[in-house]
């Protein structure tokens, strides 16, 4: 638990030790507003609610999600340091939880940074703030999702920007799992649960039930598995791949 | 304090390591020589515990390093290869993160650090970005990072690669004033370095150990051990074979180097000539104007027994 602590700590610095933390922030945030009140027509729908602010989150996260997992395990094994670091006393959970919940926590900070849309909401009408919360919530879920699968891909390789393309291309088929687009594919040849299950996957589908305000521990549960699955896939990689 | 069993090593069909097995107990620097790929920093890495053998295991500090990981990584101190350390983190950030990592918090983490940094003598750059350190203070940071815990056991890949002259002095002086406490092994290219600071050297090529002994014990493998330099005004050939004829000399070759002209007496192994050699020099009136006993060279030695055997074992091969 303290080697968790300590290799968060670090990671989470190290974010900030560039300008990466910095850029990766401004840009989230004035695409977010760009996004919102330009193509989400925020104000011509007269309503009260962030949903023209949320419904972008998949895509924003699309590109910008790889750009924080792609360094994660790929810089420690281009600088050497996976050495090091292999070699300190702690456990490889340890290491694979420190560095992703470092990763998790930015991602977190980047969208509390997005509070002065949930004030301009409130001052201009009554949203229902419980929808609201819940989306905030949705919306980390499925950005930990995303980074589990990113960190995952860093595992991989040596190359920032073969992990980026990589994670951003699963990230891609996940969020769209469930549309026409990759359905079409299954449909004809693959087997009917096979279409279903996929269909099952998305993360638009999972993070559009709960931005409908409605919590189901169903869609909780997809997000936090897709994490695990992806971390414990990390774990086995990192220590396949460490010798390359 | 330091044992390793049987260590293989293969990358696909390339055999790295190849049944390696040694011990190191307290109080010895053990020197780990041989060519570029001969699998010395793989070794280290398994012993380190980041690279899992293919068979074999090193047992460090009573530990097992495949199967008690943890205990055992405790302590050992590792300076990997190219000495990495995290380009955007200052020394003192770094030297901090190990600290927690080994366990060590708040005053005690302090005092660990005070004591390394001083040792190491890193202070000056303890806020600079390590990226912007020259390499001899890089590899300082990555020393004092494997020693804050003051380790049972000190594995230094390449320890002074990249220090000037008077770094690599004092480096030395630190793995020396170390040595009573602690089982070190050191990997380097410098045979002077072999000879400044370890017990024992083991040379291996081509995943094997080749040579195993005191840095005496290897230089006396040398043709230049007992040899004896001689420097004669007017040396003709008439000098070169009275002196071939000495009992117990084996060639008379003429040196030219830095020194100057002079002949070089190979003894046989195990014989000493110098004295007839001046018995001879003195009967005959030799001008001597210069006259040592080598003591043997340890790249001579090295050359030899790291040298790929061509020839017969080719021929032996292919029929």
């Amino acid at each position: 638990m303290r080697n968790i602590s300590t290799i968060f700590h670090r990671e989470l610095a190290s974010y900030f030790a560039t300008p990466l933390a910095y850029v990766f922030i401004v840009i989230f945030l004035v695409m977010a507003g760009v996004l919102t009140f330009f193509l989400g027509n925020f104000f011509e729908r007269g309503q009260a609610d962030l949903q023209s602010f949320f419904t972008f989150h998949p895509w924003l996260y699309l590109v910008l999600i790889p750009a924080l997992s792609m360094r994660l395990w790929a810089e420690e094994r281009k600088s050497g340091t996976i050495e090091l670091f292999l070699t300190l006393p702690i456990r490889m959970t340890e290491a694979v939880i420190g560095k992703f919940l470092a990763a998790w926590c930015f991602a977190g900070i980047a969208l509390v940074l997005t509070f002065p849309f949930w004030i301009t909401v409130n001052l201009l009408g009554r949203p229902d703030n419980g929808v609201i919360l819940a989306s905030y919530l949705g919306s980390w879920l499925m950005a930990g999702a995303l980074l589990a699968i990113g960190a995952c891909v860093s595992a991989m390789t040596k190359n920032q920007v073969i992990a980026f393309v990589v994670t951003a291309a699963l990230a891609f088929l996940f969020t769209v799992a469930g549309s026409p687009v990759v359905l079409g594919m299954l449909q004809g040849w693959a087997p009917e649960w096979l279409t279903r299950a996929t269909s099952q996957m998305s993360f638009l589908g999972h993070f559009g039930a709960i931005t409908r305000g409605v919590i189901d521990l169903r869609d909780v549960f997809y997000f936090l598995s897709i994490m695990i699955a992806f971390l414990g896939a990390n774990a086995i990689l990192v220590d396949l791949e460490k010798a390359e | 304090m330091l044992e390793i069993r049987h260590l293989v090593k293969h990358f696909g069909p390339l055999k790295a390591v190849d049944d390696i097995s040694f011990t190191v107990p307290r109080g010895e620097v053990l020197g780990f020589l041989g060519p570029n790929g001969a699998g010395k920093s793989t070794t280290m890495k398994m012993i380190t515990g980041f690279l899992a053998p293919t068979s074999g295991t090193a047992i460090v500090c009573g530990h097992d390093i495949a199967t008690q990981p943890i205990p055992a990584k405790r302590c050992i101190g590792y300076l990997p290869e190219g000495a990495p350390a995290y380009p955007d983190m200052t020394p003192a950030d770094f030297l901090d993160f190990i600290a927690h990592i080994r366990g060590y918090a708040g005053s005690e983490a302090k005092t660990r650090i005070g004591r390394v940094v001083e040792m190491i003598r890193i202070a000056e750059v303890l806020h600079q970005p390590i990226e912007t350190l020259s390499k001899g203070y890089k590899r300082r940071v990555g020393v004092a990072q494997a020693l804050l815990h003051d380790p049972d056991v000190l594995i230094l890949d390449e320890p002074t690669d990249g220090l000037d002259p008077n770094q690599k002095y004092e480096m030395r002086k630190i793995i020396t004033a170390m040595r009573p406490e602690k089982a070190i092994i050191i990997s380097t290219h410098l045979l002077e370095e072999v000879e400044a600071v370890c017990s024992r050297a083991i040379i291996i090529a081509h995943g094997r150990i080749l040579a195993d002994g005191s840095p005496a014990e290897l230089a006396e493998r040398s043709r230049h051990y007992n040899a004896v330099r001689l420097g004669v005004a007017g040396a003709d050939s008439r000098v070169r074979t009275d002196l071939l004829r000495l009992p117990g000399v084996a060639a008379v070759e003429p040196v030219r180097d830095g020194e100057g002209e002079a002949l070089m007496i190979f003894a046989e192994p195990g014989r000493a000539v110098v004295t007839h050699v001046t018995d001879l020099a003195r009967a005959h009136g030799w001008e001597v104007t210069g006259l040592r006993v080598e003591r043997g060279r340890l790249d001579d030695v090295f050359r030899e027994i790291t040298a790929v055997p061509a020839g017969p074992a080719t021929v032996a091969a292919a029929a």
